[in-house]
């Protein structure tokens, strides 16, 4: 049954396994190599000399390597001598049976207790404080587990006392089954490109995007009683005629009202994102995205702003207004 | 050369942004990344062993992740500053071709601990690859 194993996996949390150590002391060559990749240049990591001139005495290891020491390499579960026969990563092990083979790391919590020297000795010991409940996400449909590691320093045989530790990980990865599986041996993979969502244009609006295209606001108008409406509609909101063509306007006025989106952050936008409610000079208002806006405290109600046309994913252009007198004062 | 310089804990302000930092993601980068990180998965390594588990290509590991949010730090902060946690959640992946470009400003000042939060966010072109905080102690000019 599909909730024994469940509860298997749920009766796990809270189990605490015993030490991983690392396979190597904590050492130079691997520093020096790690921060070529990474492209860290902090001479205290890499530079005797200077790293002499500090607290340390000597170079230390970075902080975000802290992990990396006690990773068991290119063998899986083959772990140094001393180490726990027992898997840490059980629960996950369980999961996969249960045919969830894919697994992304999702959170990584680090903290330091101290900074960690050369020739030190690490071991960790792990708790698996959390299992969740079965989740729908883009990638799949899994479970998040949560594992904290705690990194210790082993005493060398003339030093006293317990063993030290350095720092925490609180690690929490996602076991998922993927949603399908791409084609193998397809066109070459391509880093997916998410681009602008595009509008749904009819007769009644095709006016208005191509005018973007053409770097023109164009307004809706009725030729029966020369009233200006927008969004465009297939009949004068005023007077209800059908006679309706548009009039290109000058792209100039003022901010109107406006909203700044935080939360959540939807690809592509750039956030914060502000967005303005544009009252033209002509009348009619327009909502708009705002440029031009480095700090969202200066948006006053009232600022004049001018259309500006913006071209997306070299396909779809849209009116955005500039912000053009940043002291206007507010409309009275 | 060895950058030098440092930032002192009088000299922040809450609200203040570091210089953002763009890294281009490369098939090199990510498997150096964790090869260095001594992370074997075949994810990061093996293309098609990335496309078994759904995705297009290999995508960077957690530990270069940090790696790199570390250096988005240091390289603002200099070598005096002192990491006291570095806490990342990964959202959308890095794949080759893409750039990924870092943000951040200071969340949080501590005066009794001479500790500055930065919250940072590295965007690539579906999205946050990463987001998180990054506490670090400040030398104090008296």
């Amino acid at each position: 049954m599909a909730s024994e194993w469940l509860s298997e996996l749920k009766a796990m949390v809270g189990r605490e396994y015993g030490r991983v150590y690392a396979w190597d002391k904590v050492n130079a060559p691997m520093v020096r190599q790690w921060c070529e990749v990474m492209g860290i240049d902090n001479p205290l990591y890499t530079d005797e000399e200077y790293a002499k001139q500090t607290e340390f005495d000597g170079i230390v290891a970075p902080p975000a390597m802290l992990q990396a020491w006690c990773l068991e390499g290119l063998h899986q579960n083959n772990y140094p001598q001393g180490s726990t026969d027992e898997n840490p990563y059980g629960a996950l092990k369980l999961i996969e049976e249960q045919g969830y083979p894919a697994v992304v790391a999702v959170n990584s919590e680090l903290s330091f207790d101290r900074y960690i020297t050369m020739g030190e000795k690490l071991y960790y010991v792990t708790k698996l404080t959390e299992v969740g409940d079965e989740k729908t996400t883009a990638l799949g449909t899994g479970f998040f587990v949560t594992l904290v590691m705690t990194f210790f320093s082993e005493k060398t045989s003339e030093a006293t006392g317990d063993d030290e530790k350095v720092g925490e990980l609180l690690f929490r990865v996602f076991k998922f089954k993927p949603h399908q599986q791409p084609e193998k041996n397809s066109a070459p993979a391509e880093v997916p490109v998410i681009k602008r969502p595009k509008p749904g244009i009819s007769d009644d609006t095709r006016f208005f995007w191509e005018g973007c295209e053409a770097k023109e606001l164009r307004i809706q108008h009725c030729k029966t009683c020369d009233e200006l409406q927008h969004p465009p509609a297939p009949v004068c909101m005023h007077c209800q005629s059908f006679e309706l063509d548009y009039q290109v306007v000058s792209g100039s006025g003022e901010l109107y009202s406006f909203v700044v989106m935080h939360y959540p952050e939807v690809p592509p936008f750039d956030y914060p994102n502000p967005i303005g409610l544009i009252q033209l000079d002509e009348g009619v208002r327009v909502p708009a995205g705002l440029v031009g806006v480095d700090n969202k405290n200066d948006l006053k109600i009232g600022q004049r702003v001018q259309v500006e046309f913006q071209t997306f994913d070299e396909e779809l252009t849209l009116p955005m207004f500039r912000i053009i007198d940043s002291n206007a004062q507010a409309r009275s | 050369m060895t950058s030098m310089k440092t930032r002192q804990f009088n000299d922040v302000s809450l609200g203040d942004r570091l210089p953002k930092m763009e890294v281009p993601i490369t098939s090199t980068l990510i498997t150096a990344g964790a090869i260095a990180t001594r992370d074997y998965f075949p994810g990061h390594l093996d293309k098609d062993a990335a496309q078994e588990l759904g995705s297009p290509h290999v995508f960077m590991n957690i530990l270069t992740t940090s790696a790199l949010v570390q250096r988005f730090v240091e390289d603002w902060a200099g070598p005096t500053a002192r990491f006291n946690d570095l806490k990342i959640k990964l959202g959308a992946p890095n794949y080759p071709g893409d750039t990924m470009v870092f943000n951040g400003e200071i969340s949080d000042v501590s005066p009794e601990k001479n500790a500055v939060e930065v919250t940072l966010k590295g965007k690539n072109s579906m999205g946050n690859h990463v987001t998180g905080t990054v506490s670090v102690v400040l030398p104090k000019n008296d």
